[in-house]
């Protein structure tokens, strides 16, 4: 404001040019207040319910419900304790809930890299009978929705055999029902993401190939020392865009784990949920869910907001 | 000796054309390998779960039963259309879904790409501010907006106070009337965040001379939008649309954390109602046909929306 002011008074003593400069000048300032009147909305509608969520933690029902028709509603004030979280603690194995999802997370998203960047480097580097076949069913596989194919999937992960260890014996059995692999096999190749592999590897000068070859280079080789180590973007942006859809999965799970030992924690949140708690406890489970996510989204912002956007300029 | 050169001039081409397929064998070799693991998983967790949509759709399969599928034509498609008036208001509800969040989403992405897209001090905290809801997870905001829904919950005491006591709003879940739009407005809040970073990625691909240049003609701000920037969007407006599109339809997780379908079927979806059917009722063949008639509508709002904005670019 004291830029606006400053602009105005200066303007006065200026010739009609310099008038019209300064007024183009008075409007962008009036446009810069506007945009940020505009964000600033919208920051609190974007914000308010986490905030919200956060607070509500804190507090016991009553003090919720006291609270909710004026702005402590947002406030941490009050009867404030972490006592939710001990009661979330108490009343369900949350520790072996996210234990669950870290295990399936860090699987699917590491076993993907691994899988998807050998497959992304198949299709773009090599010369091979069937590769343009190939590519083009892969790039095909986009269009399914994992939702078309959830229930036959639950029938046919009943199906599929399995080793077992039973007494100390290996075993061979059916079904892969309540297991960690039925949550984590089906979602580490990604077509998405050997798509992006293979687009981020031809980037990648040719001729190091060809070199690496003459000094009697296997692909492989060629492939773990040439190209893996100069793709650490694609890595990062594959990386984060399974991230979040292998710690967020709910479908799934739902419907193929019911033991509670195996639950990830947005499964076990939802049987949490339908216990009928108090609401305090209920928002201090959502809390200590999201904040796990929330600090590794902060921390790694950039990289994130530029994933997404890579994935959805090349899409 | 005179035979000698055009024997070794004969052999040559022939050796290195023999070492050339070798060399190609063993890219082959090496291609397959690689491929492979990605290639079975896909084969195994896509492409037969797929087959299996279809093949399963035509029968009465049911989860755990003792007897085997049997065939039984059309009949899951004929009872979907005449005999399942929940599968019918599912349709509906979906299709209701996608007709408000596809443009109202579409269009708040776009607003924020705008008002983000300057060069403001402080305007990549708006950025990441905006973001955080898609990073939350779906199931965590379905269970924090079913607790603001409440009869008297904080939207409630919001509108209260808004109003100054004049309307103190409804049981938004639980009324038939207006549950599916409570679901479509925290839809829109979670995901809008996502498609604005979409539309900021294509706004940067515009170059700025193009600005300069309308800038010099003395173009409006609005002008500039409706001639420099929109032309430039066409291919993110493609992507974004086919995206919002494909995940609308797809509601599930709001729906089965919040209302189960209800109020009166109110808020079932495809998804919903073909995951009832399939998982907990352990009709699969059902299931499965309810799973292809969704993927049907998928390929063609794709199709649909490729050749549209194909059309008048």
């Amino acid at each position: 404001m004291a830029a606006t002011t400053a602009a105005l008074t200066t303007s006065r003593s200026r010739t009609s040019a310099g008038r019209a400069a300064t007024s183009e000048k008075a409007s962008r300032v009036r446009g810069r207040v506007f945009t940020y009147l505009a964000l600033s909305a919208f920051g609190v509608i974007f914000l308010f319910p986490l905030v919200y969520m956060f607070v509500s933690s804190l507090k016991p029902d009553s003090q919720i419900l006291q609270d909710i028709g004026s702005p402590r509603a947002f406030l941490p004030v009050g009867d404030i304790s972490l006592d939710n979280y001990f009661g979330v603690f108490a009343r369900v194995p949350v520790g072996q809930f996210l234990w669950n999802s870290v295990l399936v997370t860090v699987l699917t998203v590491g076993l993907g890299l691994v899988v998807n960047s050998m497959a992304g480097f198949a299709l773009s580097r090599l010369e091979w009978r069937g590769r343009i076949v190939v590519m083009a069913l892969v790039i095909a596989t986009l269009i399914v929705p994992f939702e078309t194919i959830a229930v036959p999937m639950v029938y046919w992960v009943a199906q599929l055999p399995t080793l077992v260890i039973e007494g100390g014996v290996l075993k061979y059995d059916f079904g892969w029902l309540n297991t960690y692999q039925v949550q984590i096999v089906p979602f580490i190749a990604n077509a998405f993401s050997i798509f992006l592999f293979a687009q981020y590897f031809t980037t990648i000068p040719k001729s190091l190939d060809e070199a690496a070859r003459i000094d009697g280079a296997s692909w492989f080789t060629i492939y773990r020392r040439i190209v893996v180590p100069l793709s650490g973007p694609a890595f990062a942006t594959v990386a984060i865009l399974t991230f979040l859809p292998a710690w967020n999965q709910y479908l799934w799970p739902l419907m193929v784990v019911q033991k509670e030992e195996l639950r990830p924690v947005m499964v076990g949140m939802q049987y949490f949920f339908q216990l009928n708690t108090a609401w305090g406890e209920v928002m201090a489970y959502t809390s200590l869910i999201t904040i796990p996510v929330l600090i590794v989204f902060l921390v790694f912002q950039r990289a994130f907001v530029s994933s997404i956007a890579a994935s959805g300029v090349k899409g | 000796m005179t035979v000698t050169p055009p024997t070794v001039a004969a052999e040559t081409p022939r050796r290195s054309l023999r070492r050339f397929r070798s060399i190609k064998g063993r890219e082959t070799w090496a291609g397959l390998a690689m491929m492979a693991p990605a290639g079975i998983l896909l084969i195994l967790f896509l492409a037969i779960p797929v087959i299996l949509a279809f093949t399963l759709s035509f029968t009465n399969a049911r989860l755990i039963s003792p007897n085997p599928p049997r065939f039984v034509g059309l009949d899951n498609f004929v009872r979907a259309f005449t005999a399942d008036p929940v599968f019918l208001q599912s349709a509906w509800n979906t299709f209701v879904f996608a007709l408000v969040v596809v443009p109202v989403q579409a269009g708040l992405g776009l607003l924020l790409a705008v008002l983000v897209n300057r060069r403001l001090r402080g305007v990549t905290a708006f950025r990441v501010i905006f973001f955080v809801p898609v990073v939350t997870s779906i199931v965590v905001v379905s269970i924090l907006w079913k607790f603001m829904y409440q009869k008297d919950g904080l939207i409630n005491s919001m509108i209260d106070t808004l109003t100054f006591g004049a309307w103190s709003g409804v049981d938004w879940l639980n009324n038939p009337s207006t549950a599916l739009g409570a679901i479509i407005v925290l839809s829109i809040w979670q995901a809008v965040g996502f498609h604005m970073i979409i539309w900021l990625a294509g706004l940067q691909t515009i170059p700025e001379e193009l600005y300069e240049a309308a800038k010099m003609d003395g173009a409006s701000p609005w002008r500039q939008f409706t001639n420099v920037t929109w032309p430039g969007l066409r291919p993110t407006m493609v992507f974004v649309l086919v995206t919002i599109t494909i995940a609308a339809l797809g509601l599930f997780v709001q729906v089965d954390v919040m209302t189960q379908g209800g109020p009166m079927a109110s808020t079932s979806t495809i998804v919903f109602h073909a995951v009832r059917k399939g998982y907990e009722q352990q009709e699969i063949g059902y299931a499965s046909a309810i799973s292809l008639i969704f993927f049907v509508a998928v390929l063609l709002v794709a199709l649909i929306q490729r050749r549209l904005t194909r059309e008048k670019a």
